[in-house]
């Protein structure tokens, strides 16, 4: 017995001595675990609650309502309206089979909207709302709601849109808005910061422009997730701010009945006020409804406009480029008086055609003007009095004027698709054809030919420039009050004069009186009689190419010939004549003769515009004494 | 003196009852209780199916504790060689009728419950080799003949559930099984070169680990290599406790847990929701409430006044504290996520059946402590 007891008690021992071993480890891992805790818990607590509040919190952007675009008189050029959408929430509806079936009894939900649509919820979770349709119409908005209670998972939502005029006549101007590319997000910086699902950008026009501002802050709104994403409560509603709205120079009137006298022509007609630079209208033809991009257009409707050769999608008022012709000859004679190269009564006979450097150059009539001087050849446009003029004058001086008129340089800026013409002279050649100046290419570029290239925007700043005494004016199109405020109508002194002599200014614009209300004159057939729409015009017919003898010969009439091979029509015009107030171009592509088809249409738009003057006038007064 | 060592237990019920720990029952009952509020914490405060079953488990197994308590040492002492080989046909069976969930067979339908033997193995390993080491002198421990059976009792076991596969719960009957070795005096020698050697053939052993377990101890190393996939588990239960603070998000305002981004959160992960919503001095109170336990435990053992009791004390009580620092450890980040679950917190009715059978023959020793073995 004592043996045993004497085992058991030794064994105790050891087993109790092994234990106290395990016993000090233990405590050290408690300890580690506790430092551990006080680690996690304690030091690093700031990280980890942050990182579990990135966890928790997730937010979204809303779209920010766009602002909206005016015309001069406030009416909306590019507005937001009410849309009707279709959304879905993937993983509430039961059957999505016979929810698409159910669908496309009520909507016009066909094969190929339903198959993008599947191609859009494979990229989506399954408890995000999607867009099944964003442009419903009020009928099938109202059918939609009336069997909702048929369809589960599916909301009616009333959402904006942008919305332009139907007619398209501003859509140059304005614009459109469409998705956001992957190039869009490239180039600008904002659009990667508030970039957020279903918000739309400016393609080009003032939307593009304007972008920036007109685009709104997006709102916020956070949400606690889970796991999984799905949002669990709203924590907090930040709300958007809008865009900003821009009031614009244009007349919609003028705009809509300028482009309804253009509309099956390929053409432009651009109106500025002379003082102020404001462009009262810039409508270019034929044009397209922008409203077709808003929600994505079509493939049809993508090609036609693409395919067809009248362009409509490019605006002609200012990425259009076209020889001036004889629309130039103020600028020249202008030109020529300053440089005391030539006086009033310099003299040429013009007998249809001219021998000069080996090769011969004709007056667009053929029998000739017989003998000119300088009023008379602008008035009647005679080319062989030109030649001559500029054969004196010389390139190098004529294109310093004609830049310092508008020409060869953008006159807004504002645009992406300006273009900026051509003004050709002797360096400019050298540089980028890389010859020398022909002596004769001096004879053509003086009527308006050759390398001449300019927008029917540029034509009018010119003639506007012209026409308000020889100043110089900054056209604009977002209407600006500041501006107005500084300018005056006769507040001339203002204005960086262009002139040498005011004296040949007034020369030339009195010439072009001539040109438009005496007998003789190229548009003398497209003068008004009623005293307060006297206006006075130069008409030019620019050449596609150059005439062959045998064409000639044959005497071919314009419209005898292939429709892109007619001239194109000009017309610059200012109105009214005493105290003027508008400069006008008028560019009809492949259009015949000046006078025969831009004369006209200038002169129904001089008398549009006249007739709303007063309203122009007395709204922006009664604008300011609101304010 | 020699009298007391042949006395017998003869104690009436209510000498038993007065017998009994009153602080390891309170410390246990203590835990049941919290371990219900965070389950009711991990079904955002639903009092439904986790909650429920937790608290009916909870309930049956305290019941069984006292009962199993009433047992007279010499019942386990005479019963420890069956009740180990039941488990281990009882684990045989999980290999042949086995229920598979997610990838592993461990559980058998006993049409009551669905019962995982491998958790019974725990208990019933160390109560099979305080058994065996009752009668085996202290010199002749290390002799190679008796090393033969212990080594068989736990290598043949853990070989079954790794094939589960379930190497967490393999690795800590191995452990058991090595504590207890451990505790009857074992050459600590022959622990470092068997140390030695395993080291040695760890490459072998990790050409056999499943590709997901090796994926989860390299996701141990750097969470940061699979965030959302293999380390997401240890990064999420990471950021849970480190966003608790000292005093916790509060009690049904664990966010990690409540928007789902921690996973297993009512069984491996329950400390994290825990430390999440009570913080580090709540994290405290619940590793004290253990270490108390483990430290009743250990008294007890001291106390009693056979080998058998003792060496199942003392093995019960560091096995036990294995558990807890292995979870711990676990979710805390500083071992690798291998499947092991916080004794009583977790959600799972095996672990805690075993656990409290393990509690029950504990107190039973407390009650019996001037038991002889015959």
């Amino acid at each position: 017995m004592p043996l045993f007891s004497e085992t058991f008690q030794n064994k105790a021992k050891l087993i109790s001595r092994r234990m106290f071993i395990l016993s000090t480890l233990k405590v050290g891992v408690f300890v580690g675990i506790i430092s551990r805790l006080f680690y996690l818990q304690i030091s690093e607590n700031i990280k980890y609650r942050s990182l579990s509040d990135k966890n928790r919190f997730r937010e979204w952007k809303l779209v920010p309502q766009r602002g909206i675009i005016e015309d001069f008189f406030g009416e909306k050029i590019a507005d937001n309206v009410q849309t009707f959408q279709l959304h879905m929430i993937p993983e509430d509806v039961p059957n999505i089979e016979e929810l698409f079936f159910r669908l496309s009894k009520i909507i016009d939900f066909n094969e190929r909207k339903r198959n993008s649509l599947i191609k859009r919820l494979k990229k989506r979770k399954r408890w995000e709302p999607i867009i099944v349709s964003d442009n419903l119409s009020w009928s099938e908005f109202s059918k939609l709601n009336l069997f909702l209670h048929e369809m589960q998972g599916v909301k009616p939502v009333v959402a904006l849109a942008r919305k332009y005029s139907k007619d398209g006549s501003s859509s140059h101007i304005v614009g459109y808005v469409s998705d956001i590319s992957v190039k869009d997000l490239e180039n600008s910086k904002l659009l990667r910061e508030i970039n957020v699902p279903g918000l739309k950008t400016g393609k080009n026009g003032l939307e593009k422009f304007l972008n920036e501002p007109i685009i709104g802050q997006p709102g916020i709104q956070r949400f606690e997730v889970n796991a999984y994403g799905k949002r669990i409560k709203e924590l907090k509603l930040v709300k958007g701010i809008t865009g900003e709205s821009f009031r614009t120079t244009i007349d919609k009137e003028v705009q809509k009945f300028t482009s309804k006298l253009i509309e099956n022509k390929s053409a432009s007609v651009c109106v500025m006020d002379i003082y102020t630079g404001d462009i009262v209208s810039m409508v270019s033809s034929p044009t397209f409804d922008p409203n077709k991009f808003v929600h994505g257009i079509s493939q049809e409707d993508w090609q036609a406009l693409i395919k067809d050769t009248k362009k409509p999608l490019i605006n002609k008022s200012m990425a259009g480029l076209y020889p001036p012709g004889s629309t130039i000859k103020p600028i020249v004679a202008l030109s020529a008086l300053e440089n005391d190269v030539i006086s009033p009564k310099f003299t040429v006979e013009c007998r249809g055609s001219v021998d000069l450097y080996d090769r011969t150059y004709h007056c667009w009539k053929e029998k000739g003007h017989g003998f000119m001087n300088l009023r008379n050849g602008i008035k009647q446009s005679c080319d062989i009095y030109f030649y001559e003029v500029a054969r004196r004058l010389g390139v190098d001086r004529l294109s310093v004027t004609a830049k310092q008129f508008g020409l060869g340089q953008k006159v807004l800026g504002t645009f992406l698709e300006e273009r900026s013409g051509v003004v050709p002279n002797t360096k400019w050649k050298l540089k980028n054809i890389g010859k020398g100046w022909y002596l004769g290419e001096t004879l053509i570029t003086g009527i308006g030919q050759g390398y001449f290239q300019s927008t029917p925007i540029q034509l009018c700043l010119m003639t506007a420039q012209l026409a308000n005494g020889g100043y110089k004016i900054k056209p604009k199109i977002i209407y600006n009050e500041q501006d107005f405020q500084t300018t005056t109508e006769d507040g001339g002194e203002k204005f960086k004069q262009l002139y040498r002599n005011q004296e040949n200014v007034k020369f030339v614009l009195d010439a072009q009186f001539g040109a438009t209300n005496e007998p003789m004159g190229t548009s003398y057939r497209s003068r008004h009689v009623k005293p307060e729409y006297i206006y006075a015009g130069k008409t030019g017919t620019s050449q596609t190419r150059t005439i062959t003898a045998e064409e000639r010969e044959l005497k071919l009439k314009q419209k005898d010939l292939p429709y892109k091979k007619r001239d194109h029509a000009l017309f610059t015009a200012f109105a009214p004549y005493k105290n003027p107030r508008y400069a006008f171009s008028v560019v009809i592509e492949h259009g015949g003769t000046g006078s025969s088809a831009a004369a006209p249409i200038a002169k129904k738009v001089i008398r549009k515009v006249l007739d709303r003057h007063k309203l122009r006038t007395k709204y922006q007064s009664d604008l300011f004494k609101e304010v | 003196m020699e009298k007391n060592y042949f006395q017998r237990g003869n104690q009436s019920i209510s000498d038993k009852i007065l017998a009994f720990d009153f602080q390891l029952l309170l410390l246990i009952l203590a835990l049941g209780i919290i371990s219900i509020f965070a389950m009711y914490s991990s079904e955002r405060g639903n009092f439904s199916y986790y909650t429920q079953s937790h608290l009916y488990r909870f309930s049956i197994f305290f019941l069984l504790f006292i009962i199993i308590s009433f047992f007279k040492i010499q019942f386990w002492y005479k019963s420890a060689y069956l009740f180990y080989f039941i488990v281990l046909i009882l684990l045989l069976a999980v290999h042949l009728f086995g229920i598979t969930a997610s990838g592993s067979k461990r559980w058998l339908n006993l049409f009551i419950i669905n019962l995982q033997p491998s958790e019974l193995m725990k208990i019933s390993l160390i109560v099979f080799l305080a058994r065996y080491y009752n009668k085996i002198p202290s010199q002749n421990v290390s002799n190679l003949k008796y090393i033969f059976i212990p080594f068989l009792s736990f290598m043949i076991p853990f070989f079954l559930v790794i094939s589960q596969p379930d190497l967490g719960t393999a690795l800590l009957i191995a452990i058991s099984g090595l504590i207890v070795i451990w505790l009857t005096g074992f050459r600590i020698k022959y622990f470092l070169y068997s140390f030695l050697i395993l080291i040695c053939l760890t490459p072998v052993g990790i050409s056999f680990l499943k590709p997901y377990q090796k994926t989860r101890i390299l996701a141990f190393f750097d969470p940061e290599r699979d965030p959302l996939g293999a380390g997401y588990q240890i990064i999420q239960s990471k950021i849970a406790v480190g966003s608790g603070g000292i005093f916790g998000k509060g009690f049904l305002q664990g966010s990690q847990s409540y928007l789902d981004y921690l996973p297993e959160k009512h069984t491996d992960f329950i400390f994290t929701l825990f430390s999440e919503e009570f913080g580090f001095i709540g994290s405290l109170i619940l590793l004290l409430i253990y270490a108390f336990i483990i430290y009743r435990i250990a008294a007890i053992g001291a106390e009693v006044r056979n080998n058998f009791a003792r060496l199942f004390c003392f093995g019960f009580a560091a096995a036990f504290f294995v558990y807890v620092t292995v979870n711990m450890a676990m979710v805390l980040g500083l071992l690798p996520i291998v499947g092991a679950p916080l004794p009583i917190m977790s959600y799972g009715g095996s672990s805690m059946l075993s656990i409290m059978i393990g509690l029950g023959i504990v107190m039973s020793c407390k009650i019996h402590n001037r038991d002889e073995l015959r």
